[in-house]
């Protein structure tokens, strides 16, 4: 597999176009400069701040994949948050970490059951744990902000690797890594052959139960450790605020990366290409001066845009339009 | 309205309807009359064109050609609303009303006694009460409707239907899922509504209420008119002869004399069932066999193939392959011992048509390979590539999404999923449903090698001159068990047409 599918080229067009009107608002868009061995510049951030919601695509764009929709994401990242700066300063950061990245797969757990085994449709099943996790994080924090000070754990927000910011390494590990147990195992064809038609697939072998338990809970450790890096990055667990309306931003970066919400076909580069997306239109309006609130309406019209772009109904009526020129031309 | 509908003239007349689905004729120039006061019965198997017959004529579906007309007058309704405008109604099997709406709100759905504005709440209640009386239904009609029963909520779509002043009522598997009170109850009613002057068209796949309660039949069979016959006139036995076979001409040179030995066993099926849905039955798959299932719509053909691949679990009974017991219990289970499984509806349960030819015929290998052992690219490629040329799947291209295929190369495609796992017993679902006349005979020839190359098969077709030319076997299914079996020489179109129409008081003794 390429590392950029050949029908990726409309989002790789769109972010170089969006990158384009960044540069067009603000002059310094392209600037680095290297200040205490990081690199800082609007592009920077711009990878930066799409960190969270990049890892989050990454496993939203598998569980879509299956006909899914994990709703849980904002609420895994406030549960991985809290519990990891409730532990950072008591003990040691790989404990931290563990402990958070273990609540994640309890989550993925509960999710993948609701979905596969009690056959509760996603949208419903995850509902359940969107609402209640933001609970379960409070009563980890007891109600408070819980600040931390580990050097460690903190490296996760603003660290660096060769002035590479450690979310964006993060981000680069882990789609490494998810393209290698996907593409290099069998489970890419599975979860496709899945998502595509899950009647047949079981009538061929396939453990299509096992498929989608695996695919939530690979998108709920996508959340915790995004949750971890958003702690990090304040230096504190705010249960109330961390990830939240995030899982809609995941979705939105999935969609905007091709992948149907019919499920069948993904692509983890194009996801993750689609939370940059979202994250240039966010910086550039920020850095436009127009209010933030502008960027909702933005992101509402590119919602808009893309789902009419997905549309059977659409591409049918252009169909149609086409054939009408083409038997216009022909008659002429 | 009756003195205009004499008795020689039909109420309805269809002549020359097409219907084509791609290359697929689904209707071919198909005749059908219906007259006034007549309850007549339209019979063929599943994709014989009965559906779609209904479809074109209530304007649901687009006709390529033919006419139909109501009294004399051409029609060409455009929706469902239309037919309904002429006097067209179709009461489907799932009874398309609102269930928790009030039985009176659906009655007058969308045509409310208003007055004002203001929907007339009383007026309506005794409408649909005076309404339901006259079918001798004496019901709250204030309960919503699905409160009651399936049959009555039939009747209130029938006389909703009748009461939109319908002259020709259409009635699509009606009885399914009624238990035999509840069918004559609506028989009743039909006959009520025929002795009022009104024709009724009456799908149905059981037998029996076809001769309960029809005046005449017409026969489908592959999208063709069979044929119209007064049911006084017309035997059980040529009936389903009607349905099922070809002229016996035809068929009987049609099946080789082989000389063989008994292929070994492969898999054993004893007491095998599960209640409700096929009664327990024994069943010796041997290698280098073709076993034929054959029996009418609904006889258990397709639950017994279920069964054999664990898609439905068994709770009776059990399974030994190579004489040893095997856990069954879902496809999976089948997969990894060595069986395949082509079902009849192709395109919900067998093909994953975003996915490439490719990837549809490693799927099954790969999914019994597991996770962990997943195949290259390399050897994807070929394997693809070696069954795209040995079953001449067209176009050639392994890179296609199969959706985009015809029907026979789809199932040439799913064929090869399953060869590709090297399975020891291979069930066919109707392997030639739907596809063209060319395919149809290479796929027959495909299940001759299959057979010759060690393969054990269970195939299951309407076909029965199909059946004979192929099978080692015939097991005949009704009401959902085995009844019989037919081995070698006693195969012939005529033996399981008389197997199958076998006096239905006699117990299931001849159990093979």
């Amino acid at each position: 597999m390429s590392l950029v599918p050949r029908r990726g080229l409309p989002q790789i067009l769109a972010l170089i176009a969006i990158l384009a009107i960044d540069r067009l608002v603000s002059t310094q868009f392209f600037d680095l400069r290297l200040q205490d061995g990081r690199l800082f510049g609007s592009l920077v951030d711009v990878f930066n701040r799409g960190a969270p919601v990049a890892l989050l695509a990454l496993g939203m764009v598998l569980v879509i994949a299956t006909r899914g929709i994990d709703l849980s994401v904002g609420a895994v990242i406030a549960i991985s948050g809290a519990i990891a700066a409730s532990l950072a300063d008591t003990h040691a950061w790989p404990v931290a970490v563990a402990a958070a990245l273990g609540a994640g797969l309890l989550c993925g757990l509960w999710n993948g059951f609701l979905v596969a085994v009690l056959g509760i449709q996603p949208i419903v099943a995850t509902l359940i744990l969107m609402v209640a996790g933001r609970g379960v994080a409070q009563l980890i924090t007891e109600g408070r902000i819980v600040t931390f000070t580990s050097p460690d754990l903190i490296w996760f927000g603003t660290g660096s690797v060769f002035g590479v910011p450690a979310p964006v390494v993060i981000v680069a590990g882990m789609l490494l890594v998810t393209g290698l147990v996907v593409r290099g195992s069998s489970l890419g064809l599975l979860i496709e052959a899945t998502g595509g038609n899950p009647r047949a697939s079981e009538l061929s072998g396939v453990g299509i139960k096992m498929m989608i338990v695996a695919v939530y809970v690979w998108c709920s450790l996508c959340a915790a450790l995004a949750g971890i890096i958003a702690a990090a990055d304040i230096m504190g667990a705010d249960a109330n605020n961390a990830g939240l309306w995030l899982e809609l931003d995941a979705i939105l970066a999935v969609v905007i990366g091709g992948t149907s919400l019919f499920g069948g076909r993904f692509s983890l580069v194009l996801a993750v290409c689609g939370a940059l997306i979202i994250q240039a239109m966010n910086t550039g309006i920020l850095l436009s001066g127009y209010p933030p609130e502008f960027n909702l309406v933005v992101k509402a019209a590119v919602v808009l845009v893309v789902l009419l772009l997905q549309s059977p109904r659409l591409s049918g009526l252009t169909g149609a339009l086409r054939k009408a020129t083409t038997l216009r031309k022909a008659r002429a | 309205m009756q003195d205009v509908a004499g008795p020689e003239r039909p109420l309805l007349d269809v002549r020359g309807l097409s219907k084509s689905f791609g290359p697929l004729r689904a209707l071919d120039a198909v005749d059908f009359t219906l007259r006034a006061g007549q309850i007549h019965a339209l019979l063929g198997e599943n994709g014989a064109g009965k559906s779609t017959l209904i479809k074109v004529i209530t304007g649901v579906l687009s006709r390529d050609g033919g006419v139909v007309r109501l009294l004399n007058e051409e029609v060409a309704p455009r929706s469902a609303r239309e037919a309904v405008d002429a006097g067209i109604a179709t009461v489907y099997q799932e009874v398309n009303l609102l269930p928790n709406l009030s039985v009176a709100q659906n009655v007058y759905l969308g045509r409310e006694p208003t007055r004002f504005g203001i929907v007339l709440d009383r007026e309506m209640k005794r409408g649909a009460a005076k309404l339901l009386d006259g079918y001798g239904l004496h019901i709250d009609v204030t309960a919503p409707l699905g409160s009651y029963s399936v049959a009555i909520q039939h009747v209130v779509a029938i006389a909703r239907a009748i009461d939109l002043s319908a002259r020709v009522l259409i009635l699509d598997e009606p009885t399914a899922s009624l238990d035999r009170h509840e069918v004559a109850m609506l028989f009743d009613t039909m006959r009520g509504l025929a002795a009022r002057g009104i024709g009724i068209v009456f799908v149905t796949h059981f037998l029996d209420q076809v001769y309960d309660v029809s005046d005449r039949i017409t026969v489908l069979r592959n999208g063709r008119l069979i044929g119209e016959r007064a049911t006084a006139s017309l035997p059980r036995m040529d009936l389903i002869q009607m349905m099922l076979g070809h002229e016996l001409s035809e068929t009987t040179g049609a099946r080789a004399a082989r000389d063989r030995e008994q292929g070994a066993l492969c898999a054993s099926f004893s007491n095998y069932g599960k209640s409700g849905y096929v009664a327990p039955f024994d069943l010796d798959l041997r290698s280098g066999e073709v076993t034929g299932l054959a029996g009418l719509l609904g006889a258990g053909r397709t639950e017994t193939a279920r069964l054999v691949f664990g898609a439905e679990r068994a709770d009776s009974g059990h399974v030994t392959v190579d004489g040893k017991p095997l856990r069954l219990h879902s496809p999976r289970d089948a997969v990894r011992h060595g069986f395949g499984y082509c079902p009849e509806e192709r395109k919900t349960d067998g093909i994953v048509a975003d996915l490439t030819v490719r990837e549809n015929i490693v799927l099954a290998l790969q999914a019994k390979l597991g996770i962990l052992r997943p195949l290259s690219r390399r050897e994807q490629d070929e394997i693809a590539g070696r069954f795209v040329k040995l079953l001449d799947i067209r176009p050639p291209d392994p890179e296609r999404p199969i959706g985009l295929l015809s029907g026979g190369n789809q199932q040439k495609v799913l064929l090869a999923r399953w060869l590709a796992t090297e399975p020891r017993l291979l069930v066919l679902d109707e392997p030639t449903r739907g596809i063209d006349v060319g395919a149809h005979a290479e796929i027959i020839r495909l299940i001759r090698d299959l057979c010759d190359r060690g393969l054990a098969l269970l195939v299951i077709s309407s076909e029965l001159d199909e059946i004979v030319a192929y099978s080692d076997r015939v097991v005949v299914l009704r009401d959902r068990a085995h009844v019989g079996t037919l081995e070698d020489g006693a195969i012939s179109v005529p033996s399981i047409l008389a197997a199958i129409a076998a006096d239905h008081s006699s117990p299931a003794a001849e159990v093979a």
